[in-house]
């Protein structure tokens, strides 16, 4: 599973950054982005899904489900 | 409010509705059900006229709608010119206050501007300060046995906190408390306070600003992120190039003081208001506190204290319903929080819920620039609470179920722009 921010609908809520810091990273300006190659390590994968779950602009996506 | 208590009463929320009306501060949430179903976007003659979305979608879609709904009026009721008391001389028509009041292209200028000194990492940075004040504030009170909740806690958190980031004197809390209720609570309803309340600012600001340009303070900090003096740093900062002028930044400082003032307070308010309601959801905190964050969202999202106003600036037809240019439209965050096609049990507090969009601090291009320091603030606040206080109840000995459409009179909410309580008697023992 990968994980990804979608830049054009990113408004730097940081949702996803204050659930799963494990996985993203985010800019001096509160913009993320996935942390790495935004592979997501199999312990993490519920966290992913809850950063998916909860950004208000449905910028964050899972890639590879499964 | 006696302003309030003198209004014709509403029969058709629909039709009529009243955003300062009593009942509807203290507990929307029917109100805007019942609109949500056979409404569902609501007009009003009341407060200069409006427009009320309830349903998730519909607020999504508005907030996207740039700039036909337009942020240069964002406040809730008509703006005020702003005069010079002695010359006459219009300051300004209407609030000014980048980026909130700026539409695309300015907008994402002056959003840059301010938004490193908000990132997480330059929050992080005011937690131990917010901390020692929590504990410093519960130490004034904790022995009484009780407290005002809102007076004595919430209300004293923000406005210091906001101070502490700017590079401002702490002890000038109390008055920032009472500009932001001049302008935002008190003021909504009364003009000629906003407008008196609005020159003090202006008198505040133009000194603080002098003061630097003359000295700049220390505004250091790693990585561009700053978390000395905010002021001396703004005024170092450039809009595309430009230098930052004393204007636009008397602008943002006046918008950092009142957008992060009451807004946070209410939040902080509104959930010690439910943890004195909810013993459950309380005990479960004190046992789980590593569940604080996904709560402080919860709260967020049910409690959501923030209506911001747009102007439409042509004609928008939004769910059928076709709001004719030149209107204002109330950007109803917390009733689409409510919406129980995007919420399952919208209505009920549920402290692990998992999925949840909530759009508490707006969604889109405005989202609130101070989120990641008003969730800060919201944490710390709680889980020092909790820590030094873990059992309370609200001093009203009827407890919470009231009958529907019974204000508490121990719990004073207020509302319109920003909704949260502004007395919230607790009690609990003085073991602590």
């Amino acid at each position: 599973m990968k994980v990804r921010v979608d830049p054009d609908k990113c408004q730097g809520h940081n949702r996803c950054y204050s659930l799963a810091p494990e996985l993203f990273d985010v800019d001096d300006y509160g913009y993320a982005t996935a942390a790495g190659d935004g592979t997501v390590p199999a312990e993490l994968v519920g966290k992913a899904k809850l950063a998916a779950a909860n950004c208000p602009e449905f910028a964050v996506i899972i890639d590879d489900e499964g | 409010m006696a302003a309030a208590d003198a209004r014709p009463p509403v029969e058709d929320w629909a039709t009529d509705y009243d955003i300062f009306d009593p009942s509807y501060c203290s507990d929307p949430g029917p109100i805007w059900a019942d609109l949500r179903d056979r409404c569902p976007i609501a007009h009003s003659e009341r407060w200069g006229g409006s427009w009320l979305p309830t349903r998730y979608d519909d607020v999504a879609e508005m907030a996207r709608l740039v700039p036909a709904l337009s942020s240069v009026e964002f406040i809730v009721v008509p703006p005020v010119p702003l005069r010079d008391p002695e010359t006459g001389e219009v300051l300004r028509a209407r609030p000014y206050a980048p980026p909130i009041s700026s539409d695309p292209p300015f907008h994402g200028v002056a959003r840059r501007l301010i938004l490193p000194a908000f990132s997480p990492q330059a929050v992080a940075a005011h937690e131990p300060y917010t901390r020692e004040l929590a504990h410093r504030l519960i130490d004034g009170f904790v022995g009484e046995g009780g407290c005002d909740g809102a007076v004595d806690f919430a209300q004293q958190i923000p406005p210091r906190v906001i101070a502490h980031l700017m590079g401002l004197d702490e002890n000038r809390g109390d008055d920032f408390i009472q500009w932001v209720r001049g302008i935002l609570e008190l003021g909504a309803t009364d003009p000629e306070l906003r407008v008196a309340t609005g020159l003090k600012m202006f008198a505040f600001w133009a000194e603080e600003i002098a003061k630097r340009r003359a000295q700049p303070g220390d505004a250091r900090g790693s990585g561009g992120v700053p978390h000395g003096d905010f002021i001396s740093w703004l005024l170092a900062g450039d809009l595309d190039g430009q230098p930052v002028d004393d204007n636009h930044a008397m602008s943002v400082c006046n918008l950092l003081l009142i957008a992060g003032i009451d807004t946070t307070w209410s939040s902080i308010g509104s959930a010690l208001w439910h943890l004195a309601t909810h013993p459950d959801d309380r005990q479960r905190l004190v046992d789980e506190p590593e569940l604080l964050p996904t709560a402080v969202e919860e709260f967020l999202r049910v409690y959501s204290p923030v209506t911001m106003g747009r102007l439409a600036t042509e004609d928008v037809t939004v769910d059928g319903v076709t709001i004719p240019a030149g209107s204002r439209v109330l950007m109803n965050f917390p009733a689409a929080n409510r919406d129980p096609g995007q919420f399952p049990d919208p209505d009920t507090v549920v402290i692990d819920r998992a999925h949840n969009r909530h759009v508490a601090f707006g969604i889109g291009i405005h989202r609130c620039a101070g989120s990641n320091l008003a969730r800060m603030e919201m944490q710390v606040a709680l889980s020092v609470f909790l820590e030094r206080i873990p059992e309370f109840h609200l001093a009203d000995t009827r407890g919470p179920h009231l009958p529907p459409g019974t204000p508490d009179p121990t719990v004073i909410w207020a509302g319109g722009q920003v909704r949260g309580p502004r007395t919230l008697p607790l009690t609990f023992s003085t073991a602590h």
